[in-house]
């Protein structure tokens, strides 16, 4: 156990905390607006993974030149962004719209519904056993190292990763959309009174949240290379995590919460065994829960009457 | 806030009762009649149907656990399954030959009983006083610890193999000339009636909890915690009693569950799906609401053991789907169903198929009135 090997631990770590991180943004932006656990995020992303793979295989990506596999990714993540953006509005719209000023369990009760039938979908589009995703991706080390290794694949991560963040913070930060939708978690009722139309800015959140999830479900495939139409639940269980871990409804909580997650992960499986990975997540969950149900970046909100 | 609610008390008897009228008020002991007398009717309650049936009866104690929480006190948890495998591998460890124990069915089930709540008040005590999402995000937190230790800790819980053989309860005991042990192993009636005196037993402690002190408070808390605060209930004692009672009836459900199949089965047998299956029987039937809670249950193992293996045949005999795609077959299409069922059920009637009457005032608060 040198310190080679727990450098590169945290190196996996780190990747694969970039990518739980951008699944959890999901979870946290639309759990800011309008206070819903979407059950249902990690099973959209099985379904933009499903579509990364089918077009994968349509646009026959695995026999092209290096240039072009580029280009081919990018398009993946835009097409799959696109493709799980519009689905996660078009749920919102039909489900949980109607649900607005029901009790807090009539919507989470209908994610955990919607997450069936996505899973049901899932089923029928890639068949009860897991597929492998084909390696697009040459796996080089890109370091002179021997015992360190970052490939292609995790410069991949920190490629798409990286833009899609700093995007966001300028999209939160710097727009008038992004004012509109700090406004509305605070306070939707005064946030109407003073003009923002709440209803486009819930399906704008759920579009970007979904978006978020399209692209981390292309890295997912080419990162991970196994995709199966229950990887939605724990992958989403994951992100969940890091995004309570973080403080649920801040942005750099997520992104900080997916960070540790993937830490604690690689860690886990490297020095106490893999199979017991789960079982310290979730224990990390709930004594965070217990002790700071805030999380580290979030504010503490005052349960109103 | 909605200004009338319904009224607490039911509504005084009918002048005129009719026989319709006796059925309905007292449904309970009609049917736990009729289902008394089916095995010594219905000879293939004697074979395999009679272990599906137990296999029902079990299940509905597990919904009616889960009812306290989810359905008296609001409390949303998503890991009950996980005290129904406490249950059971306590009574397999207590029982089983792979251990020096070896007690009796009855005293490894009160112990089983006894520890699951303890489990129940230890998850609960720390994690009460947070919201109701994230009090939801820790009993799954909770549900997968508990899977994964039970499959990890394999020279305790015997990995995936699980434990096995439990002994039929009863075993060893002679009870006028008769070896209840035996007699268990042979028939599956005595594992019907056991499970159904049980269930019995349970109905009548929530139709008991229901009209007591306590069970108010549950209600009270969930309808408003502040409010039930300044009325002078505790909330995190109510809170917590839900927590053990709920847990204790789930490590009940499990002992049975161990007992009936002589084995604790496989830790994915306690994952959360099945915590997910029985919150849907739970919301599908009716939150709050016993006879709701029987009914959803009833659905939904109907489903599974009735409706889609016989809608599967009939797919076969038309012979519509020679190639086996599993989107032909009734089965492949569970998940969705139960899916659809879920989002309709919650748009349109959230308050389940039979209502319990507070819970549907309340959640049709604010809307067009109750």
């Amino acid at each position: 156990m040198s310190v080679q090997f727990l450098l590169q631990q945290c190196l996996i770590g780190l990747t694969n905390g970039a990518l739980i991180a951008l699944v959890a943004l999901g979870y946290t932006m639309v759990y800011g607006i309008i206070g819903l656990i979407n059950f249902a995020h990690g099973d959209l992303i099985m379904l933009g993974a499903c579509l990364a793979l089918s077009l994968v295989g349509a646009l026959g990506m695995t026999a092209a030149g290096p240039a072009t596999t580029w280009v081919g990714i990018g398009g993946l993540v835009l097409l799959c962004g696109l493709f799980c953006g519009l689905l996660n509005v078009a749920v919102d719209r039909i489900v949980y719209k109607p649900l607005r000023n029901a009790p807090k369990l009539a919507p989470l009760v209908s994610a955990i519904g919607v997450s069936f039938i996505f899973m049901n979908v899932g089923l029928f589009w890639l068949g009860p056993a897991d597929k492998s995703f084909p390696e697009l991706l040459p796996s080089t080390n890109l370091l002179h190292n021997d015992a360190l290794q970052f490939t292609w694949k995790d410069l991949l991560v920190v490629l798409i990763v990286g833009p899609l963040m700093v995007a966001l913070s300028v999209l939160v930060k710097g727009t008038k959309l992004g004012k509109a939708m700090r406004a509305v978690s605070q306070d939707p009722t005064a946030a109407a009174l003073v003009g923002v139309d709440v209803d486009r800015v819930i399906a704008a959140t759920f579009f970007i949240g979904g978006f978020l999830g399209g692209a981390a479900s292309v890295i997912y495939g080419l990162y991970i290379n196994t995709i199966g139409f229950q990887m939605g639940f724990q992958n989403g269980l994951y992100a969940f995590t890091a995004a309570v871990l973080g403080g649920i409804g801040s942005i750099p909580g997520a992104v900080l919460g997916g960070l540790v997650i993937g830490l604690v992960r690689a860690l886990a499986s490297a020095y106490v065994g893999e199979r017991w990975t789960g079982a310290i997540v979730f224990a990390i969950l709930i004594v965070i829960l217990v002790f700071r149900p805030e999380g580290l970046l979030g504010r503490r909100v005052k349960e109103k009457v | 806030m909605a200004t009338n609610r319904a009224p607490r008390t039911s509504s005084p008897p009918a002048p005129s009762a009719g026989p319709w009228d006796f059925l309905a008020e007292r449904w309970e002991l009609v049917t736990l009649a009729v289902l008394a007398i089916a095995p010594l009717v219905i000879p293939a309650l004697g074979g395999a149907l009679g272990g599906q049936v137990t296999n029902l009866f079990i299940y509905c104690i597990l919904a009616l656990a889960l009812n306290v929480m989810v359905g008296y006190t609001g409390l949303v948890h998503l890991g009950i399954a996980s005290f129904f495998g406490i249950g059971a591998y306590c009574l397999a460890i207590l029982t089983v030959p792979m251990y020096p124990f070896q007690i009796g069915f009855l005293a490894a089930a009160v112990i089983a009983v006894l520890v699951t709540a303890g489990t129940g008040l230890a998850l609960g005590a720390p994690t009460l006083r947070l919201r109701g999402d994230y009090l939801a995000i820790v009993t799954l937190g909770f549900g997968e610890v508990v899977k994964v230790t039970l499959r990890n800790l394999e020279q305790i819980t015997g990995g995936m193999k699980g434990l096995n053989p439990v002994p039929p309860p009863g075993a060893g005991v002679t009870l006028a000339g008769i070896d209840l042990g035996k007699e268990f192993a042979i028939d599956p009636r005595w594992f019907y009636y056991l499970a159904l005196l049980s269930l019995a037993g349970v109905v009548l402690a929530m139709r008991r909890l229901e009209n007591s002190r306590l069970g108010r408070a549950l209600v009270a808390v969930r309808e408003d915690e502040l409010a039930a605060q300044a009325m002078g209930i505790s909330a995190t004692k109510v809170k917590l009693s839900a927590f053990a009672m709920s847990s204790a009836v789930a490590g009940l459900a499990g002992c049975l569950y161990a007992a009936s199949l002589s084995t604790t089965a496989d830790p994915n047998a306690y994952d959360f799906n099945r915590s997910i299956m029985v919150l849907c029987a739970v919301i599908l039937g009716g939150l709050g609401s016993i006879p709701g809670t029987l009914l959803g249950v009833a659905i939904l193992v109907g489903f599974d053991t009735v409706l889609a293996p016989w809608a599967d045949s009939w797919i076969q005999q038309m012979n519509i789907n020679p190639k086996g795609l599993s989107y032909l077959s009734f089965s492949g299409w569970r998940l969705a169903i139960f899916g659809v069922a879920l989002v309709l059920v919650m748009r349109y009637r959230p308050e389940g198929l039979i209502p319990s009457r507070r819970l549907a005032a309340e959640l049709h608060e604010g809307g067009a009135g109750s």
